[in-house]
């Protein structure tokens, strides 16, 4: 009997919508984000950022800031104990700016105090005299050995070729164009925070830091302070979202500087402004694209100019160039292939890592030339699509063959079957309009266009880099605890580690140890890894846990450990015979194992950008449904269809919350979200000048996720996390040229390029 | 915290009770007040200037962004935080547990309906749900869209956080 009660009783298992275990915490307030930290005896800590894009410094001089009553400490290059700069590719951005400033926001110098008035006060008493220079804002003109070089490492930060089968073939028909990406902020909400604490002494401290690499952190923290890593403490403080902005240093180093200087605890939050300033952006982007193709529609060449502005330091522009780049075919077949990127450092704001890195950009082109194929060869937007969707087995155009699970005619062909929203009513509140609550719109200009975005998109880090995950799983007394140092950003990795322990242990009780750098590195919470990565590391410790486990239950009962297994939340063997809970069979003991997942090893390009170096790929489908206001340039996204490949569904609900948030950040890229540069300068660093989509902006998401396992991904899970946000800008363009007729190459569409 | 540029002394009424704001500088806003001296941090800042909610509390009735209110002139209005929404038992406590027999049909709603994600905007938007139900009991689809427009949520792309609503709103009809 006890049997049919374990049957039908819900367990959090793999597969099912487990709640968020923060959940109660998160709706009451009680969650503690790294800016809701607070310490007896605590400072104050705030930075000095350079109002230039692009300047010599001539003098600091911090007097009049260390009178002020209640300044603890202010400090500047020269108190940088260890490396003078950090990054995480190449480190050429300095911890504090000496000689020169490099971008508007650059930081100079960073003050503790009593109180953030008194932390603003003494910024406004260092005195900084600059030699204003003009800055380098072109990346064409940057990238020019005739243009002064604004860094000791030159303006190019990369350039990689893509030749691949026939440079010099044709074909009956070519259609091309130039397209231009934004700069899109990742704007999540819970602005940088940390914590540090100093160790007595100060020859350590403890940093708490809403980040998404604890590990990559402390390394940068480390040599910069000049510490032995395991001096360096780095503790995950509650994340309110991240999206790419929190892969690089922010405030950590100065946080910790302070810490050590003053020998207490400090605390450092950004305010929206400064946020805009303190981390990277998704790359502008500039991209001419040119196909080849038959009369029937079939690509034959795809030729590119990728030009990617990656701001004053490096960041990860380098990989962000990359993914771009050997994304120019996008979900198709194409045998030949002729492709320049270049990334360039210039005196815009740095650029690095967003959801979807290099890939959003390039797709955005390669979704538009789509478009204009079809045009040509007067087929669908569909057909054109179906008849070039890529298949397992395909080789891409940097010789890698696609060893995914590649559902391209699936994904379209399931969107396809979506059904298509009402017309808008005759009657329809003016809310439903473009242009919202503003009543804007005129009923009768409002116009409806559809249109399609397909996508591909490569899963962990590339090119050579062994990102593993650590996990550590200790199994007693029918409780499983689980330790990794993967940052929980938002996306739900609490909610999936117990969820693999349940299915793999039969266990109900998860606890979550602290994520901090007291366990191996977890890798990135980036590049849609963590579910493949983590989730592997997890899967991996709890599998070696349980063999542990059928060892000592097989010892005690005289079975051999290879007949056990698990059933619900028992131990039994493979004939029937013997059922023990596993609470039962673990009363005393402890069983504790650590396990690293790694994925397969990746190549680096060769001269002609050929090489294996992608681990993954999943697809994306999108179908927009616009309603636009010719008159005014308005646009009211209705529906967004969609079906993504995502190997196999976990948690649906929490797959369906990456799908829809995923898409409202792609419509912000399509008509919304732009940081607006000036030569150099940011115009609109506050939420009421960078418009993000609100509820009222919220498209209707009818999503379908394909379930096709990924023999390669340990869940057999693909990761889902950037691939919403990606073709569904193009699809709203193009949803967008339908209504209006109108060209748009360039992201965000602005009204002034519909009604102009 | 003592601090070298303020002594200012108010009492705010939060959450039913008293609660003296000590040494405090004339220039803090209601948020700061909140979450830096009255150890009630569950109001976020996002944004500082009105355009996000995510700290948003109720005032004499009114949902309002606490980054926008001077807390010293906020003395003699009622105000209900996020933390003020749950109904404590003083002789409990505070547990995971009892909690979570406590928390609203709103904020139970978030966390079935998949609403939070970061949960950054979380709290924020919670007071403003309570507070649209109150006082528009059906709100339709468009009402509630329209009411929570402030609040601005990155992670969800709003569809749970619509489905939590929409979920509350249909079971306090049927207990109706
Ligand atoms: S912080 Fe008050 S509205 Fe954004
Ligand atoms: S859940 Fe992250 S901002 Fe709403």
């Amino acid at each position: 009997m006890s049997t049919v009660k374990q049957d039908t009783r819900h367990r959090d298992i793999l597969g099912t919508s487990a709640l968020r275990p923060d959940g109660v915490a998160k709706v009451t307030g009680a969650f503690s984000f790294s800016s809701d930290m607070w310490a007896e005896n605590m400072l104050w800590g705030a930075t000095l950022r350079s109002p230039h894009p692009y300047a010599r410094i001539i003098s600091i001089d911090t007097t009049a800031a260390l009178l002020i009553s209640g300044v603890s400490a202010v400090i500047t290059a020269q108190d940088v104990p260890g490396k003078a700069t950090y990054g995480l590719i190449s480190a050429d951005q300095p911890v504090f700016a000496s000689d020169f400033v490099r971008y508007m926001g650059e930081p100079i110098a960073a003050v503790a105090a009593d109180h953030p008035e008194t932390c603003r006060r003494a910024l406004a008493a260092i005195i900084v005299n600059y030699e204003v220079l003009t800055p380098v804002v072109d990346p064409e003109l940057a990238m020019l050995a005739t243009t002064e070089q604004i860094h000791p490492d030159g303006n190019l930060i990369r350039h990689q070729h893509i030749l691949h089968g026939e440079a010099h073939i044709t074909s009956d028909i070519t259609v091309e164009g130039n397209y231009t990406i934004g700069m899109q902020d990742q704007a999540f909400l819970g602005l940088e925070a940390a914590m540090a604490f100093p160790d007595s002494g100060g020859n350590g401290v403890e940093l708490h830091i809403a980040t998404q690499w604890l590990h990559e952190d402390r390394g940068q923290i480390a040599a910069c302070l000049n510490l032995p890593e395991d001096s360096v403490r780095v503790v995950l403080g509650g994340v309110g979202g991240a999206f790419g902005a929190r892969e690089d240093i922010s405030l950590q180093v100065h946080c910790c500087l302070l810490a050590l200087r003053t020998g207490r605890p400090i605390k450092m939050q950004y305010s929206r402004e400064e946020s805009f300033f303190g981390h990277v952006h998704r790359h502008p982007a500039k991209i001419w694209m040119k196909h080849h193709a038959t009369k029937e529609g079939k690509i034959v060449k795809v030729e590119s100019r990728m030009v990617f502005d990656g701001g004053a330091y490096t960041s990860t522009s380098p990989a962000v160039l990359i993914n771009g780049i050997t994304h120019t075919q996008g979900p198709y077949q194409c045998d030949n292939a002729v492709v320049d990127g270049y990334a360039v450092r210039t005196n815009n704001p740095p650029c690095g890592a967003m959801r979807g890195f290099g890939v959003v950009q390039a797709c955005f082109a390669h979704e538009s030339q789509m478009d204009k194929l079809a045009h040509a060869c007067g087929l669908s937007p569909v057909e054109v699509r179906l008849i070039n969707a890529m298949h397992t087995g395909d080789k891409l155009i940097t010789g890698q063959v696609m060893e995914s699970v590649a559902p391209v005619e699936r994904c379209i062909r399931e969107t396809d079957l979506i059904p298509l929203p009402a017309p808008l009513a005759l009657d329809a509140n003016v809310l439903e309009f473009p242009g919202g609550s503003g009543r804007t719109a005129d009923r009768h200009n409002i116009v409806r266009g559809i249109g399609w975005g397909v996508s591909m998109k490569n899963l962990m880090y590339s090119e050579g880099f062994d990102d593993y995950a650590t996990a550590r799983c200790t199994l007693s007394n029918g409780i499983a605890s689980l330790k990794f140092a993967t940052s929980e950003v938002g996306q739900g990795f609490v909610t999936l580690a117990p969820q693999i322990a349940r299915s793999v242990l039969g266990v109900d009780d998860v606890v979550l140890e602290t994520s901090d750098t007291q366990i191996g590195s977890a890798g990135s919470t980036s590049a849609s890894r963590q579910t493949w990565m983590s989730g592997g590391a997890v899967d991996g410790a709890c599998r070696l846990v349980r063999e542990r486990l059928f060892e000592h239950v097989g010892r005690l009962h005289n079975i051999d450990p290879i007949r056990l297994m698990i059933e619900h939340t028992d131990v039994i063997d493979t004939i029937g015979t013997f059922r023990i809970s596993v609470t039962q069979a673990t009363q005393g003991i402890t069983l504790s194992e650590t396990f690293e997942h790694h994925h397969r090893k990746t190549e680096d390009l060769d001269e002609n950008g050929q090489g294996n170096c992608h681990v993954a790929f999943a697809f994306v489908a999108h179908r927009a449904v616009v309603d636009v206001d010719i008159e005014l340039g308005l646009v009211k996204v209705v529906q967004v269809a969609t079906a993504q490949d995502v190997g196999r569904v976990l948690n649906p609900l929490s797959a369906l919350g990456q799908l829809e948030g995923g898409i409202a950040q792609g419509l912000g890229l399509a008509v919304m979200e732009e940081i607006i540069l000036d030569n150099g300068r940011v115009k609109n660093p506050s939420f009421t000048d960078y418009l993000l989509p609100t509820a009222l902006d919220a498209p209707h998401v009818v999503a379908i996720m394909i379930e096709e396992p990924e023999p390669q991904a340990p869940l057999g899970a693909k990761g889902i996390g950037e691939p919403p946000c990606i073709s569904v800008t193009p699809a709203i363009v193009a949803a967008i040229r339908a209504a209006t007729g109108k060209a748009l190459s360039r992201v965000p569409v602005r009204p002034q390029d519909i009604c102009l | 915290m003592n601090n070298s540029i303020g002594n200012e002394m108010y009492t705010l009424h939060i959450n039913g009770q008293d609660r003296p704001v000590k040494d405090a500088w004339v220039g803090e806003s209601l948020l700061y007040v909140l979450r830096e001296r009255l150890e009630l941090p569950g109001a976020k800042g996002a944004c500082e200037q009105g355009e996000c909610g995510s700290c948003t509390v109720i005032m004499d009735g009114d949902a309002v962004c606490s980054c926008l209110v001077m807390a010293a002139t906020a003395v003699g209005a009622d105000i209900v935080t996020v933390e003020g929404l749950i109904e404590n038992d003083p002789s409990m406590a505070v547990t995971a547990q009892t909690i979570t027999s406590q928390i609203t049909d709103v904020q139970q709603a978030f966390i079935e309906e998949g609403g939070v994600q970061c949960g950054f905007c979380t709290p924020g938007l919670i007071v403003a749900v309570h507070h649209l139900l109150e006082k528009n009991p059906e709100p339709t689809e468009l009402q509630v869209k329209e009411s929570i427009s402030g609040n601005i949520c990155r992670c969800t792309g709003y569809g749970r956080i619509f489905a939590a609503v929409e979920a509350v709103v249909q079971v306090r009809k049927a207990s109706r």
